[in-house]
């Protein structure tokens, strides 16, 4: 299996605190990784290392064969467009629509027609169940709606890589099934690797093909969800079990 | 694995009414696909086209989309399409990701002109100028009962509010009056003097200084700097829902957030007007005496004579109505924020033009009055 991220021993600290230390490990092709963690593990920290939003202090993060920390300007663009990021408060702009919001990243990276980056938004915003939002400005919708928005500009370039953080955070039940299935057609469909960062574990069953477990900053375990249920690591096991 | 860096080709080729799609359609490509597709289909004279995509190997979202907008665009020309065959995996792609035949893509309706002018009135009626009613009579009660009630107000929140709004905007006033009233000297002297008439700059500076340019400077400043401050704190609350928070622990918002401003505008903008005025007369008084040979005696003697108490205390009046102004424009607007961070930042705008402007409008409407 072909390894999409490689990250090799990357330790942070923050404020001379450690928050990451000699964290390993790989996320493959076409597939979902979950990384698993209770609150103040590291892992927003973790993911910002990944998208390149904080500097490497020590360890290698490798993307699709290169690594971050010694990439150029021009290099990281390139990246960022075979990349989609769904934040977990949306990010989304507020001084622009629904539908400008998600047409941004094909009207700047791309060449494409704006009656045909048009249709790209309303095909998206029917895939996400947003039809009613394109006119609608970002203060206007919903938590449900916003995250659903935030996820129809994430893929809006149908990116080789996706990121999620908390994508379920503060959604109904039925919303997280539908956004559970949503990421799992992106996967089958598109080939789209996909790393989510979540706490739902209704989701995790649903979605996980791979989960990394951290806990205070450093990987504890990592495995198939299968392997993760046996696991016999102890905060692993603590969080299953509370969870059930 | 696509690479995105190496643009797959596609390849079409059009038989009678079949259009064979072959390749890949995809991001890179799909924009040249539309441009000879259309350029291909621009003397199409038959009713219907299939496409076909047996041999079509890949093809992502953007992919689906472009399909989709061809067949539109064909639609408009009465040409009935069919997509045929396919791969599977393909299939099952432009079923995800296609948007349904029944989804009409909604389009914002244009309301004409005078629709929206009436529309515009009649929120202005009924919603603005309602709502501003409704604070104005909120801070007129509370700022009486709580006069009486000094307990419910919290402890050193009126002094806070004094020294923000008034005491920190001290040395920028004191410095504005004295360089308005030494250019309304320098450019009045020299007409004066043409005319002999020296001894009225005493008259003229005196004045305009005390019922007109001594109220009004503090109080533009005043707008300027704790208008748009005011407005921008309530509106940050109200988009937190800080607001929201401060109503359901039984805590009247605009007692607790407008009655102290209020009150620290209205205690510290008259004194800013008195300094402003006494400032203002020395930059005339500096200029009578280089200009027009008019010693500080001779000035103070003249001021004396011409200053009546009725002068000082229009001026005094305008700024009490000018600190209202200002604090209720403020707090109206960012009482009206939404749409987030964006939306702070336009009534801060707002409240700093309208109440400039309902500044002005005061003090001309005072000026009639009191001529």
């Amino acid at each position: 299996m072909r390894e999409i991220i490689k990250i090799k021993s990357l330790s942070a600290s923050l404020g001379g605190r450690n928050i990451l230390s000699d964290i390993s490990f790989n996320v493959y092709d076409k597939e979902i990784t979950v990384i698993l963690g209770r609150s103040g593990a590291g892992k927003s920290v973790l993911l910002k290392h990944l998208l390149g939003l904080m500097d490497i202090q020590e360890g290698e993060v490798v993307i699709f064969g290169k690594d971050i920390a010694e990439m150029q300007e021009e290099e990281q663009k390139r990246l960022y467009f075979q990349m989609g990021v769904f934040y977990q408060n949306g990010g989304l702009l507020n001084a622009l629509t629904v539908g400008e919001n998600i047409a941004l990243p094909l009207e700047q990276n791309s060449n494409l027609s704006h009656e045909l980056i048009d249709h790209i938004v309303w095909s998206k915003l029917k895939l996400v169940n947003l039809l009613n939002a394109y006119y609608l400005y970002p203060s206007q919708l919903s938590g449900g709606m916003l995250k659903r928005a935030a996820l129809a500009r994430a893929i809006v370039m149908d990116p080789l890589l996706l990121f999620c953080d908390e994508p379920g955070a503060g959604l109904d039940p039925i919303s997280l099934v539908s956004l559970d299935k949503l990421i799992l057609n992106l996967r089958e469909q598109l080939g789209m690797s996909i790393v989510v960062v979540t706490h739902e574990v209704s989701s995790i069953f649903r979605i996980a093909d791979r989960i990394v477990f951290i806990d205070s900053g450093q990987v504890v375990f990592q495995g198939t969800l299968e392997e993760a249920l046996q696991a016999q690591n102890k905060q692993v096991k603590n969080y299953f079990d509370t969870a059930k | 694995m696509k690479n995105k860096n190496h643009i797959p080709a596609y390849s079409l080729n059009i038989e009678e009414t079949t259009l064979h799609l072959a390749g890949s359609l995809l991001i890179g490509n799909a924009n040249v696909f539309m441009e000879e597709v259309l350029m291909c289909l621009k003397k199409y004279k038959h009713k219907q086209i299939v496409i076909e995509i047996d041999h079509l190997e890949y093809i992502d979202s953007i992919g689906v989309a472009t399909l989709n907008y061809l067949k539109s665009r064909l639609d408009e020309r009465k040409i009935k399409v069919q997509i045929d065959g396919g791969k599977k995996e393909i299939k099952l792609k432009l079923q995800t990701f296609s948007l349904n035949e029944t989804i009409q893509i909604q389009k914002n309706k244009k309301v004409p002109f005078w629709e929206d002018v009436g529309y515009q009135m009649y929120r202005f009626l009924n919603d603005d100028l309602r709502a501003f009613i409704i604070l104005m009579t909120n801070v007129m009660y509370w700022s009486i009962t709580d006069l009486f009630k000094p307990k419910m107000q919290r402890q050193g929140e009126f002094y806070n509010q004094a020294v923000l709004i008034g005491v920190n905007a001290l040395w920028i006033v004191l410095a504005m009056s004295f360089i308005i009233g030494l250019v309304l000297a320098i450019q009045s002297a020299t007409q004066l003097r043409n005319l002999g008439a020296n001894i009225y700059i005493v008259d003229l500076i005196v004045i305009a200084m005390m019922s007109e340019m001594g109220p009004l400077m503090p109080a533009i400043l005043v707008a300027g700097r704790s208008g748009s401050a005011i407005a921008a704190e309530i509106a940050t609350m109200k988009v937190t829902s800080e607001m929201d928070a401060l109503k359901t622990m039984g805590i009247n918002p605009v007692r607790f957030v407008v009655i102290p401003k209020i009150y620290g505008t209205i205690v510290t903008l008259p004194f800013l007007t008195i300094l402003a005025d006494i400032l203002g007369i020395f930059g005339g008084m500096i200029v009578a005496y280089f200009y027009l040979d008019i010693s500080f005696q001779v000035f103070i003697n003249r001021m004396t004579e011409s200053l009546y108490n009725r002068d000082i205390l229009i001026g005094l009046v305008k700024s009490l109505v000018f600190a209202c102004i200002i604090v209720l424009t403020g707090s109206f607007f960012g009482l009206r924020a939404k749409h987030g961070a964006e939306g702070v930042g336009k009534v801060t705008t707002q409240a700093v033009v309208v109440s400039i402007s309902l500044v002005f409008i005061a003090d001309s409407i005072m000026g009639l009055l009191f001529y």
